[in-house]
């Protein structure tokens, strides 16, 4: 009996999705990696499964990208923008202000699993210079000074979560 | 047919072969270092270019077709630069470690650098921090050795079908490894060391374990038993500066002696003793008739491996039969020891075999421990041997040619020996299974069809009245076309295709095993192969159970045959395993 689509797991719906693609892949690494931030160990050998690709191959595409990732962000990704303008309005103090403050170098992890950083090229709002983007929420014209609240706002926020989630 | 002038000379060459090739034909030797006759190009290393008049850039001899009037320059003050100079990029990311390295005096980037003067390191060398992976114990990775040539990862992908090898990461981050942040010993490797044969450096090689056996040489209380399977006398020279395909098993038994051994063997007589019980099985299934056929041969452990990593829905149509060395280990601790009045504790087992895998067979069930113990307590390649036989000041010239193995469990037949090449193990079934089922002890001896390099040999042979169909795969990348004609038919209930198979992982069988002499391309499987038919024409006795010391042995051990201490001693299971182990 074919399964109903609830049954179906996140992976199977976006390799149906891209059956039609020659070679759909990086298209289910991308679905994957949008809805879960990173592709866990377990995604990549089901998408092997379904899509009867060895794991090396998948590994190989996943690292030949930068832009896969195989670990987990952390709850809060923290994309400092260094595009031109970001740049010239000092986004070098911001890495290094967000680095202090988490103890962490761009492209890693916090130990707690909650902060993510890193620099990415041009975000498209040059006019909010210099500009950081966390998760969805984006802050313009931020200044190093700031940085420490901005990151006691996220951590209060997983805090309440938390409560919520345990009551 | 193409016409083009290399360095002036007239060369003819058919449609579609590369600028390195017409060279080759021309007798012009190009330098090249990715390329690998068994494989196609990657024109990753660029050391093999040439100029072309007209063109505006020098190409890459290794993956540019000759065409129709090309004028080609392969040699010149300006193309010897720029390889140098290609060299020494190489060379800025290779450990300068050549000392301690396990190809050295064996290397073909050091080659390299020693025809190209090289006296310096130009350029602040950048290599990776990444360490060894020894985890599968019978190869070891250094990817920091590695200089992305891209063979390794070719043969384990298409040439072998196994993909535990890939190319990770991109740029100069690039790395050989496994899928995942895993030791090759958790990912799907079976240790078949192909990667190894073929690695133009020393990022690849076999686990060395000749200290245990100088160890135990030197410990009085051991009797150290020895036993070399067939591929190994016939590629042994090799290392020695002599022709591929020498016999020199009189010189090996001669130098095993004077390295300490008490006692001889052959793994060819456990070669004989497989046929005989292997023989049977292949008897006792075509009695039983539909279902049960085919039946496929297991004497390969990566075939073995990669079998219950990858086709383990096959597990019933394999032999249960132990392969000739775990034999010979089982009836050393037994038979042998019995006879001897020896305590089988007291007796220390040592394999040189063509193989990487055969470390790992050792142990890779309880019924590798048949005889109370562990029945082959170090299994080494023979390019290990090779150098316990320099370590030992032996010189292969003033060895005893005409040596011969010890008692009873060394004298072989011509079958026993043939195993060594694809097709052999079932030339060698056939020649005892045809008496076993006619009782003509004149039947047919030689099966040519079955003989050679092509990936997929099939046959069809009348044995009695029965019309026999065989077929025989090697190179792993060969199997699943068979395995898939097989299911296919069985699935609709029809008659298998094939009432016999024989897989060998390594390409040409054991003879182009993955621990045998480096460097090896088809000519020299081709002579291997040709030394042990040489070597099986040479032998009185060419069946397996016309072998007296076979024929002593069923009579005063075994009885019979899968009889049930045979079945106990000599026969093993198998298990569907996980590709990979996380």
């Amino acid at each position: 009996m074919a399964k109903t689509k609830q049954q179906l797991s996140p992976i199977e719906i976006a390799a149906k999705k891209y059956a039609r693609y020659r070679d759909p892949l990086i298209m289910v690494l991308h679905e994957i990696q949008t809805t879960r931030g990173y592709i866990p160990r377990e995604a990549a050998f089901e998408i092997a499964k379904l899509l009867n690709v060895p794991l090396a191959r998948i590994y190989e595409v996943i690292t030949f990208y930068n832009y896969f990732r195989l670990k987990s962000p952390g709850k809060a990704v923290i994309s400092v923008c260094t595009g031109t303008a970001c740049h010239l309005k000092g986004a070098d103090k911001l890495v290094k202000e967000f680095s202090e403050e988490l103890d962490i170098e761009p492209g890693q992890t916090t130990d707690d699993g909650l902060f993510h950083l890193q620099s990415v090229r041009c975000v498209g709002c040059c006019g909010l210079a210099p500009v950081v983007v966390i998760n969805e929420k984006t802050y313009g014209k931020l200044q190093p000074s700031q940085v420490p609240h901005v990151i006691a706002e996220w951590k209060e926020k997983f805090e309440t979560e938390t409560a919520d989630a345990a009551s | 047919m193409i016409n083009l002038k290399i360095n002036n000379i007239d060369v003819r060459v058919p449609e579609g072969a590369t600028i390195l090739e017409a060279a080759n034909k021309a007798g012009l030797w190009i330098p090249t270092l990715c390329k690998h006759p068994d494989l196609g190009p990657t024109a990753a290393c660029g050391i093999c270019v040439v100029k072309i008049k007209g063109a505006k850039n020098m190409v890459r001899a290794c993956a540019s077709p000759a065409e129709e009037g090309m004028e080609v320059t392969t040699h010149d003050p300006e193309l010897v630069r720029v390889r140098r100079t290609t060299l020494e990029m190489i060379l800025s990311n290779h450990p300068n470690e050549c000392l301690t390295c396990a190809r050295n005096g064996t290397c073909e980037l050091q080659d390299l650098a020693e025809e190209f003067s090289v006296r310096e390191r130009l350029l602040p060398p950048i290599v990776p921090d990444i360490s060894t992976d020894d985890s599968t114990r019978t190869i070891v990775l250094d990817p920091r050795k590695c200089i992305k040539c891209g063979r390794c990862v070719t043969v384990c992908q298409q040439k072998q079908d196994v993909w535990a090898l890939s190319f990770l990461e991109r740029g100069l981050e690039t790395r050989i490894a496994p899928a995942g942040d895993i030791g090759l010993g958790d990912s799907p490797c079976i240790r078949c060391g192909q990667c190894s044969a073929h690695c133009p450096v020393g990022a690849i090689y076999e686990y060395d374990e000749t200290a245990r056996i100088w160890e135990a040489l030197q410990y009085p209380k051991k009797y150290c038993v020895v036993q070399i399977a067939p591929a190994v006398r016939v590629s042994l020279g090799e290392a020695f500066g002599r022709e591929p395909g020498e016999n020199l098993t009189g010189q090996i038994y001669s130098a095993l002696r004077r390295m300490g051994f008490d006692a001889v063997f052959d793994t060819n007589f456990g070669a004989d003793v497989t046929i005989m019980e292997e023989a049977a099985e292949f008897v006792e299934r075509i009695k039983q008739g539909n279902g049960s056929l085919p039946l496929i041969t297991t004497c390969c452990p990566s075939w073995v491996d990669f079998m219950e990593k990858y086709h383990s829905d096959m597990m019933e149509h394999f032999s249960s039969c132990k392969s000739p060395h775990a034999i010979i280990g089982t009836l050393s601790k037994t038979y042998y020891a019995d006879k001897m009045g020896l305590d089988p504790k007291d007796v220390f087992t040592v394999s040189i075999m063509p193989c990487t895998s055969k470390k790992y067979e050792i142990t890779r069930s309880s019924s590798m421990f048949a005889s109370g113990l562990q029945d082959v307590d170090v299994s080494i390649t023979t390019r290990e041997f090779s150098r316990m036989v320099r370590q030992d000041g032996l010189i292969i010239e003033q060895l005893n040619a005409d040596e011969k193995p010890d008692s009873i469990l060394g004298e072989y037949s011509g079958a026993g020996t043939i195993f060594g090449a694809s097709g052999g193990v079932m030339e060698a079934a056939l020649r005892t299974a045809q008496y076993q089922i006619t009782g003509d002890e004149n039947a047919e001896l030689e099966f040519k069809e079955i003989r050679g390099l092509q990936g997929v040999k099939v046959m069809e042979t009348k044995v009695g009245d029965k019309n026999i169909r065989v077929a025989v795969a090697h190179g792993l990348g060969n199997v699943e076309t068979v395995l898939n004609e097989v299911r296919a038919a069985l699935r609709q209930g029809q008659e298998s295709p094939y009432h016999f198979v024989e897989v060998m992982a390594c390409p040409g069988g054991c003879v182009g095993g993955g621990g045998q002499a480096w460097k090896v391309d088809n000519k020299i499987r081709e002579k291997r192969i040709e030394g042990l038919y040489r070597d099986d024409r040479k032998q009185r006795i060419r069946r397996s159970y016309q072998n007296t010391s076979i024929r002593r042995l069923y009579e005063d051990f075994l009885n019979e045959p899968l009889s049930a201490k045979a079945k106990e001693l000599l026969h093993t299971s198998y298990t569907a395993r996980p590709q990979y182990q996380r």
